[in-house]
């Protein structure tokens, strides 16, 4: 019982964070700025979803349920440490193909036209 | 905790549609790999939580893992392309210094 | 020395993703392991005069850094809730670019220097030149916390401290 409140609690958090990510893709202005949306909503929300999964799965202790529980961790360090540097390498991609960065002028000018 | 989990499944899958707008407008290639990039690492999460639903976590928590293997050597591989390949390439900074030198 | 530790690294994730453990599977994932070991050993660290001892070392440092760095990933999911959900026309939003200079000497530690610079809030690291980060931040409040180097501290003291 006690196992399903904190699974519960933890996926919930997970997919509040989700949302923010989600949110931040669709209304941040330009190329690096929802970088940042997509790069860092993933990891925590990732985190807490698959660690509170974990927990569920550590709920009825057996041999094959700790592999699960161990498989379902390794996947949550793996997205934690790949996110970063996806990320990184998208980001220099787009810079090198030249993204403008957007500034506050550049919505003055737009309301200007 | 079934229908929780069903819920859950649910509302990441909702999540995705608003980035598929991102995907389907996004003003230049590289905001669309992104998004392609963020729904994969939603889908890894889905796929553990379909095995949870399903009662066979020990299957899909492979298929995640793979999964989270290929979303991140495919957004390498699409950020070197975008080094190597685009034609509109603006030279940058760095870029600039090294031919003077 | 070095190629037995990379191989029972190996073996021990063997175990781990199989979870069966009889005699097929475990000769199989003794002969997988000896074959990666075999070809790409050389490509795990390529500065290997610290040692096995040294390693160990810094492998027992790292989880209290770890700890504080997730802290700091919540921190910035909350900064990027706030952000996407606030009303409006995004007013805190206001992108620069920074150029950080960086002490730490070895490749591994500029790594995860650029990694836990994109880990804390609002800010990304785009590029890594010499020891210059070229940095985006997404508002003013966190370009300011760039400037202080306490996260840079923190790893040097896990995996430079014979330097400093």
């Amino acid at each position: 019982m006690i196992v399903d409140t904190i699974c519960i609690v933890l996926v919930s958090l997970g997919l509040l964070f989700f949302v923010g990510g989600a949110v931040g893709v669709i209304r941040f202005p330009d190329f690096y700025t929802r970088m940042h949306a997509a790069g860092k909503g993933d990891t925590m929300s990732v985190f807490l979803v698959l660690v509170g999964l974990a927990v569920y799965q550590l709920g009825d202790f057996s041999l094959g349920n700790a592999l699960v529980a161990g498989k379902i961790l390794f996947i949550t360090v793996f997205i934690m440490w790949a996110s970063p540097t996806s990320t990184h390498a998208l980001i220099r991609a787009g810079l090198e193909e030249g993204q403008k960065v957007w500034t506050r002028d550049d919505k003055k000018e737009e309301s200007e036209k | 905790m079934d229908s929780f989990f069903i819920f859950a499944g649910i509302a990441i899958f909702a999540l995705m549609l608003p980035i598929l707008y991102r995907i389907m407008v996004g003003p230049t290639a590289i905001d669309r790999i992104v998004a392609v990039n963020v729904i994969g690492t939603k889908t890894t999460v889905l796929l553990v939580i379909i095995g949870m639903v399903f009662q066979r976590v020990e299957m899909f928590v492979d298929f995640a893992l793979t999964y989270a293997l290929l979303n991140f050597i495919g957004s390498l591989a699409a950020a070197r392309f975008f080094d190597r390949v685009n034609p509109n390439k603006e030279f940058t900074e760095s870029e600039i210094k090294e031919q003077e030198l | 020395m070095y190629r037995l530790s990379i191989f029972l690294l190996l073996f021990g994730i063997w175990i781990i993703f199989s979870g069966l453990f009889d005699a097929f599977h475990t000769t199989l994932g003794l002969i997988s392991a000896a074959f990666v070991t075999l070809i790409s050993s050389e490509f795990f660290f390529a500065d290997r005069s610290a040692g096995v001892g040294a390693r160990i070392q810094q492998i027992i440092r790292l989880p209290i850094y770890l700890l504080w760095m997730l802290y700091q990933i919540l921190l910035s999911n909350i900064h990027i809730l706030k952000l996407a959900l606030s009303p409006g026309d995004l007013e805190e939003v206001e992108p620069s670019l920074i150029r950080v200079k960086t002490n730490l000497k070895t490749d591994f530690g500029k790594w995860m220097l650029a990694n836990s610079i994109t880990l804390t809030p609002g800010t990304i690291t785009i590029d890594i030149e010499g020891d210059e980060l070229l940095i985006h931040s997404i508002s003013k409040a966190t370009s300011a916390g760039v400037e202080d180097d306490s996260m840079e501290r923190k790893i040097a003291a896990i995996f430079e401290r014979e330097n400093s």
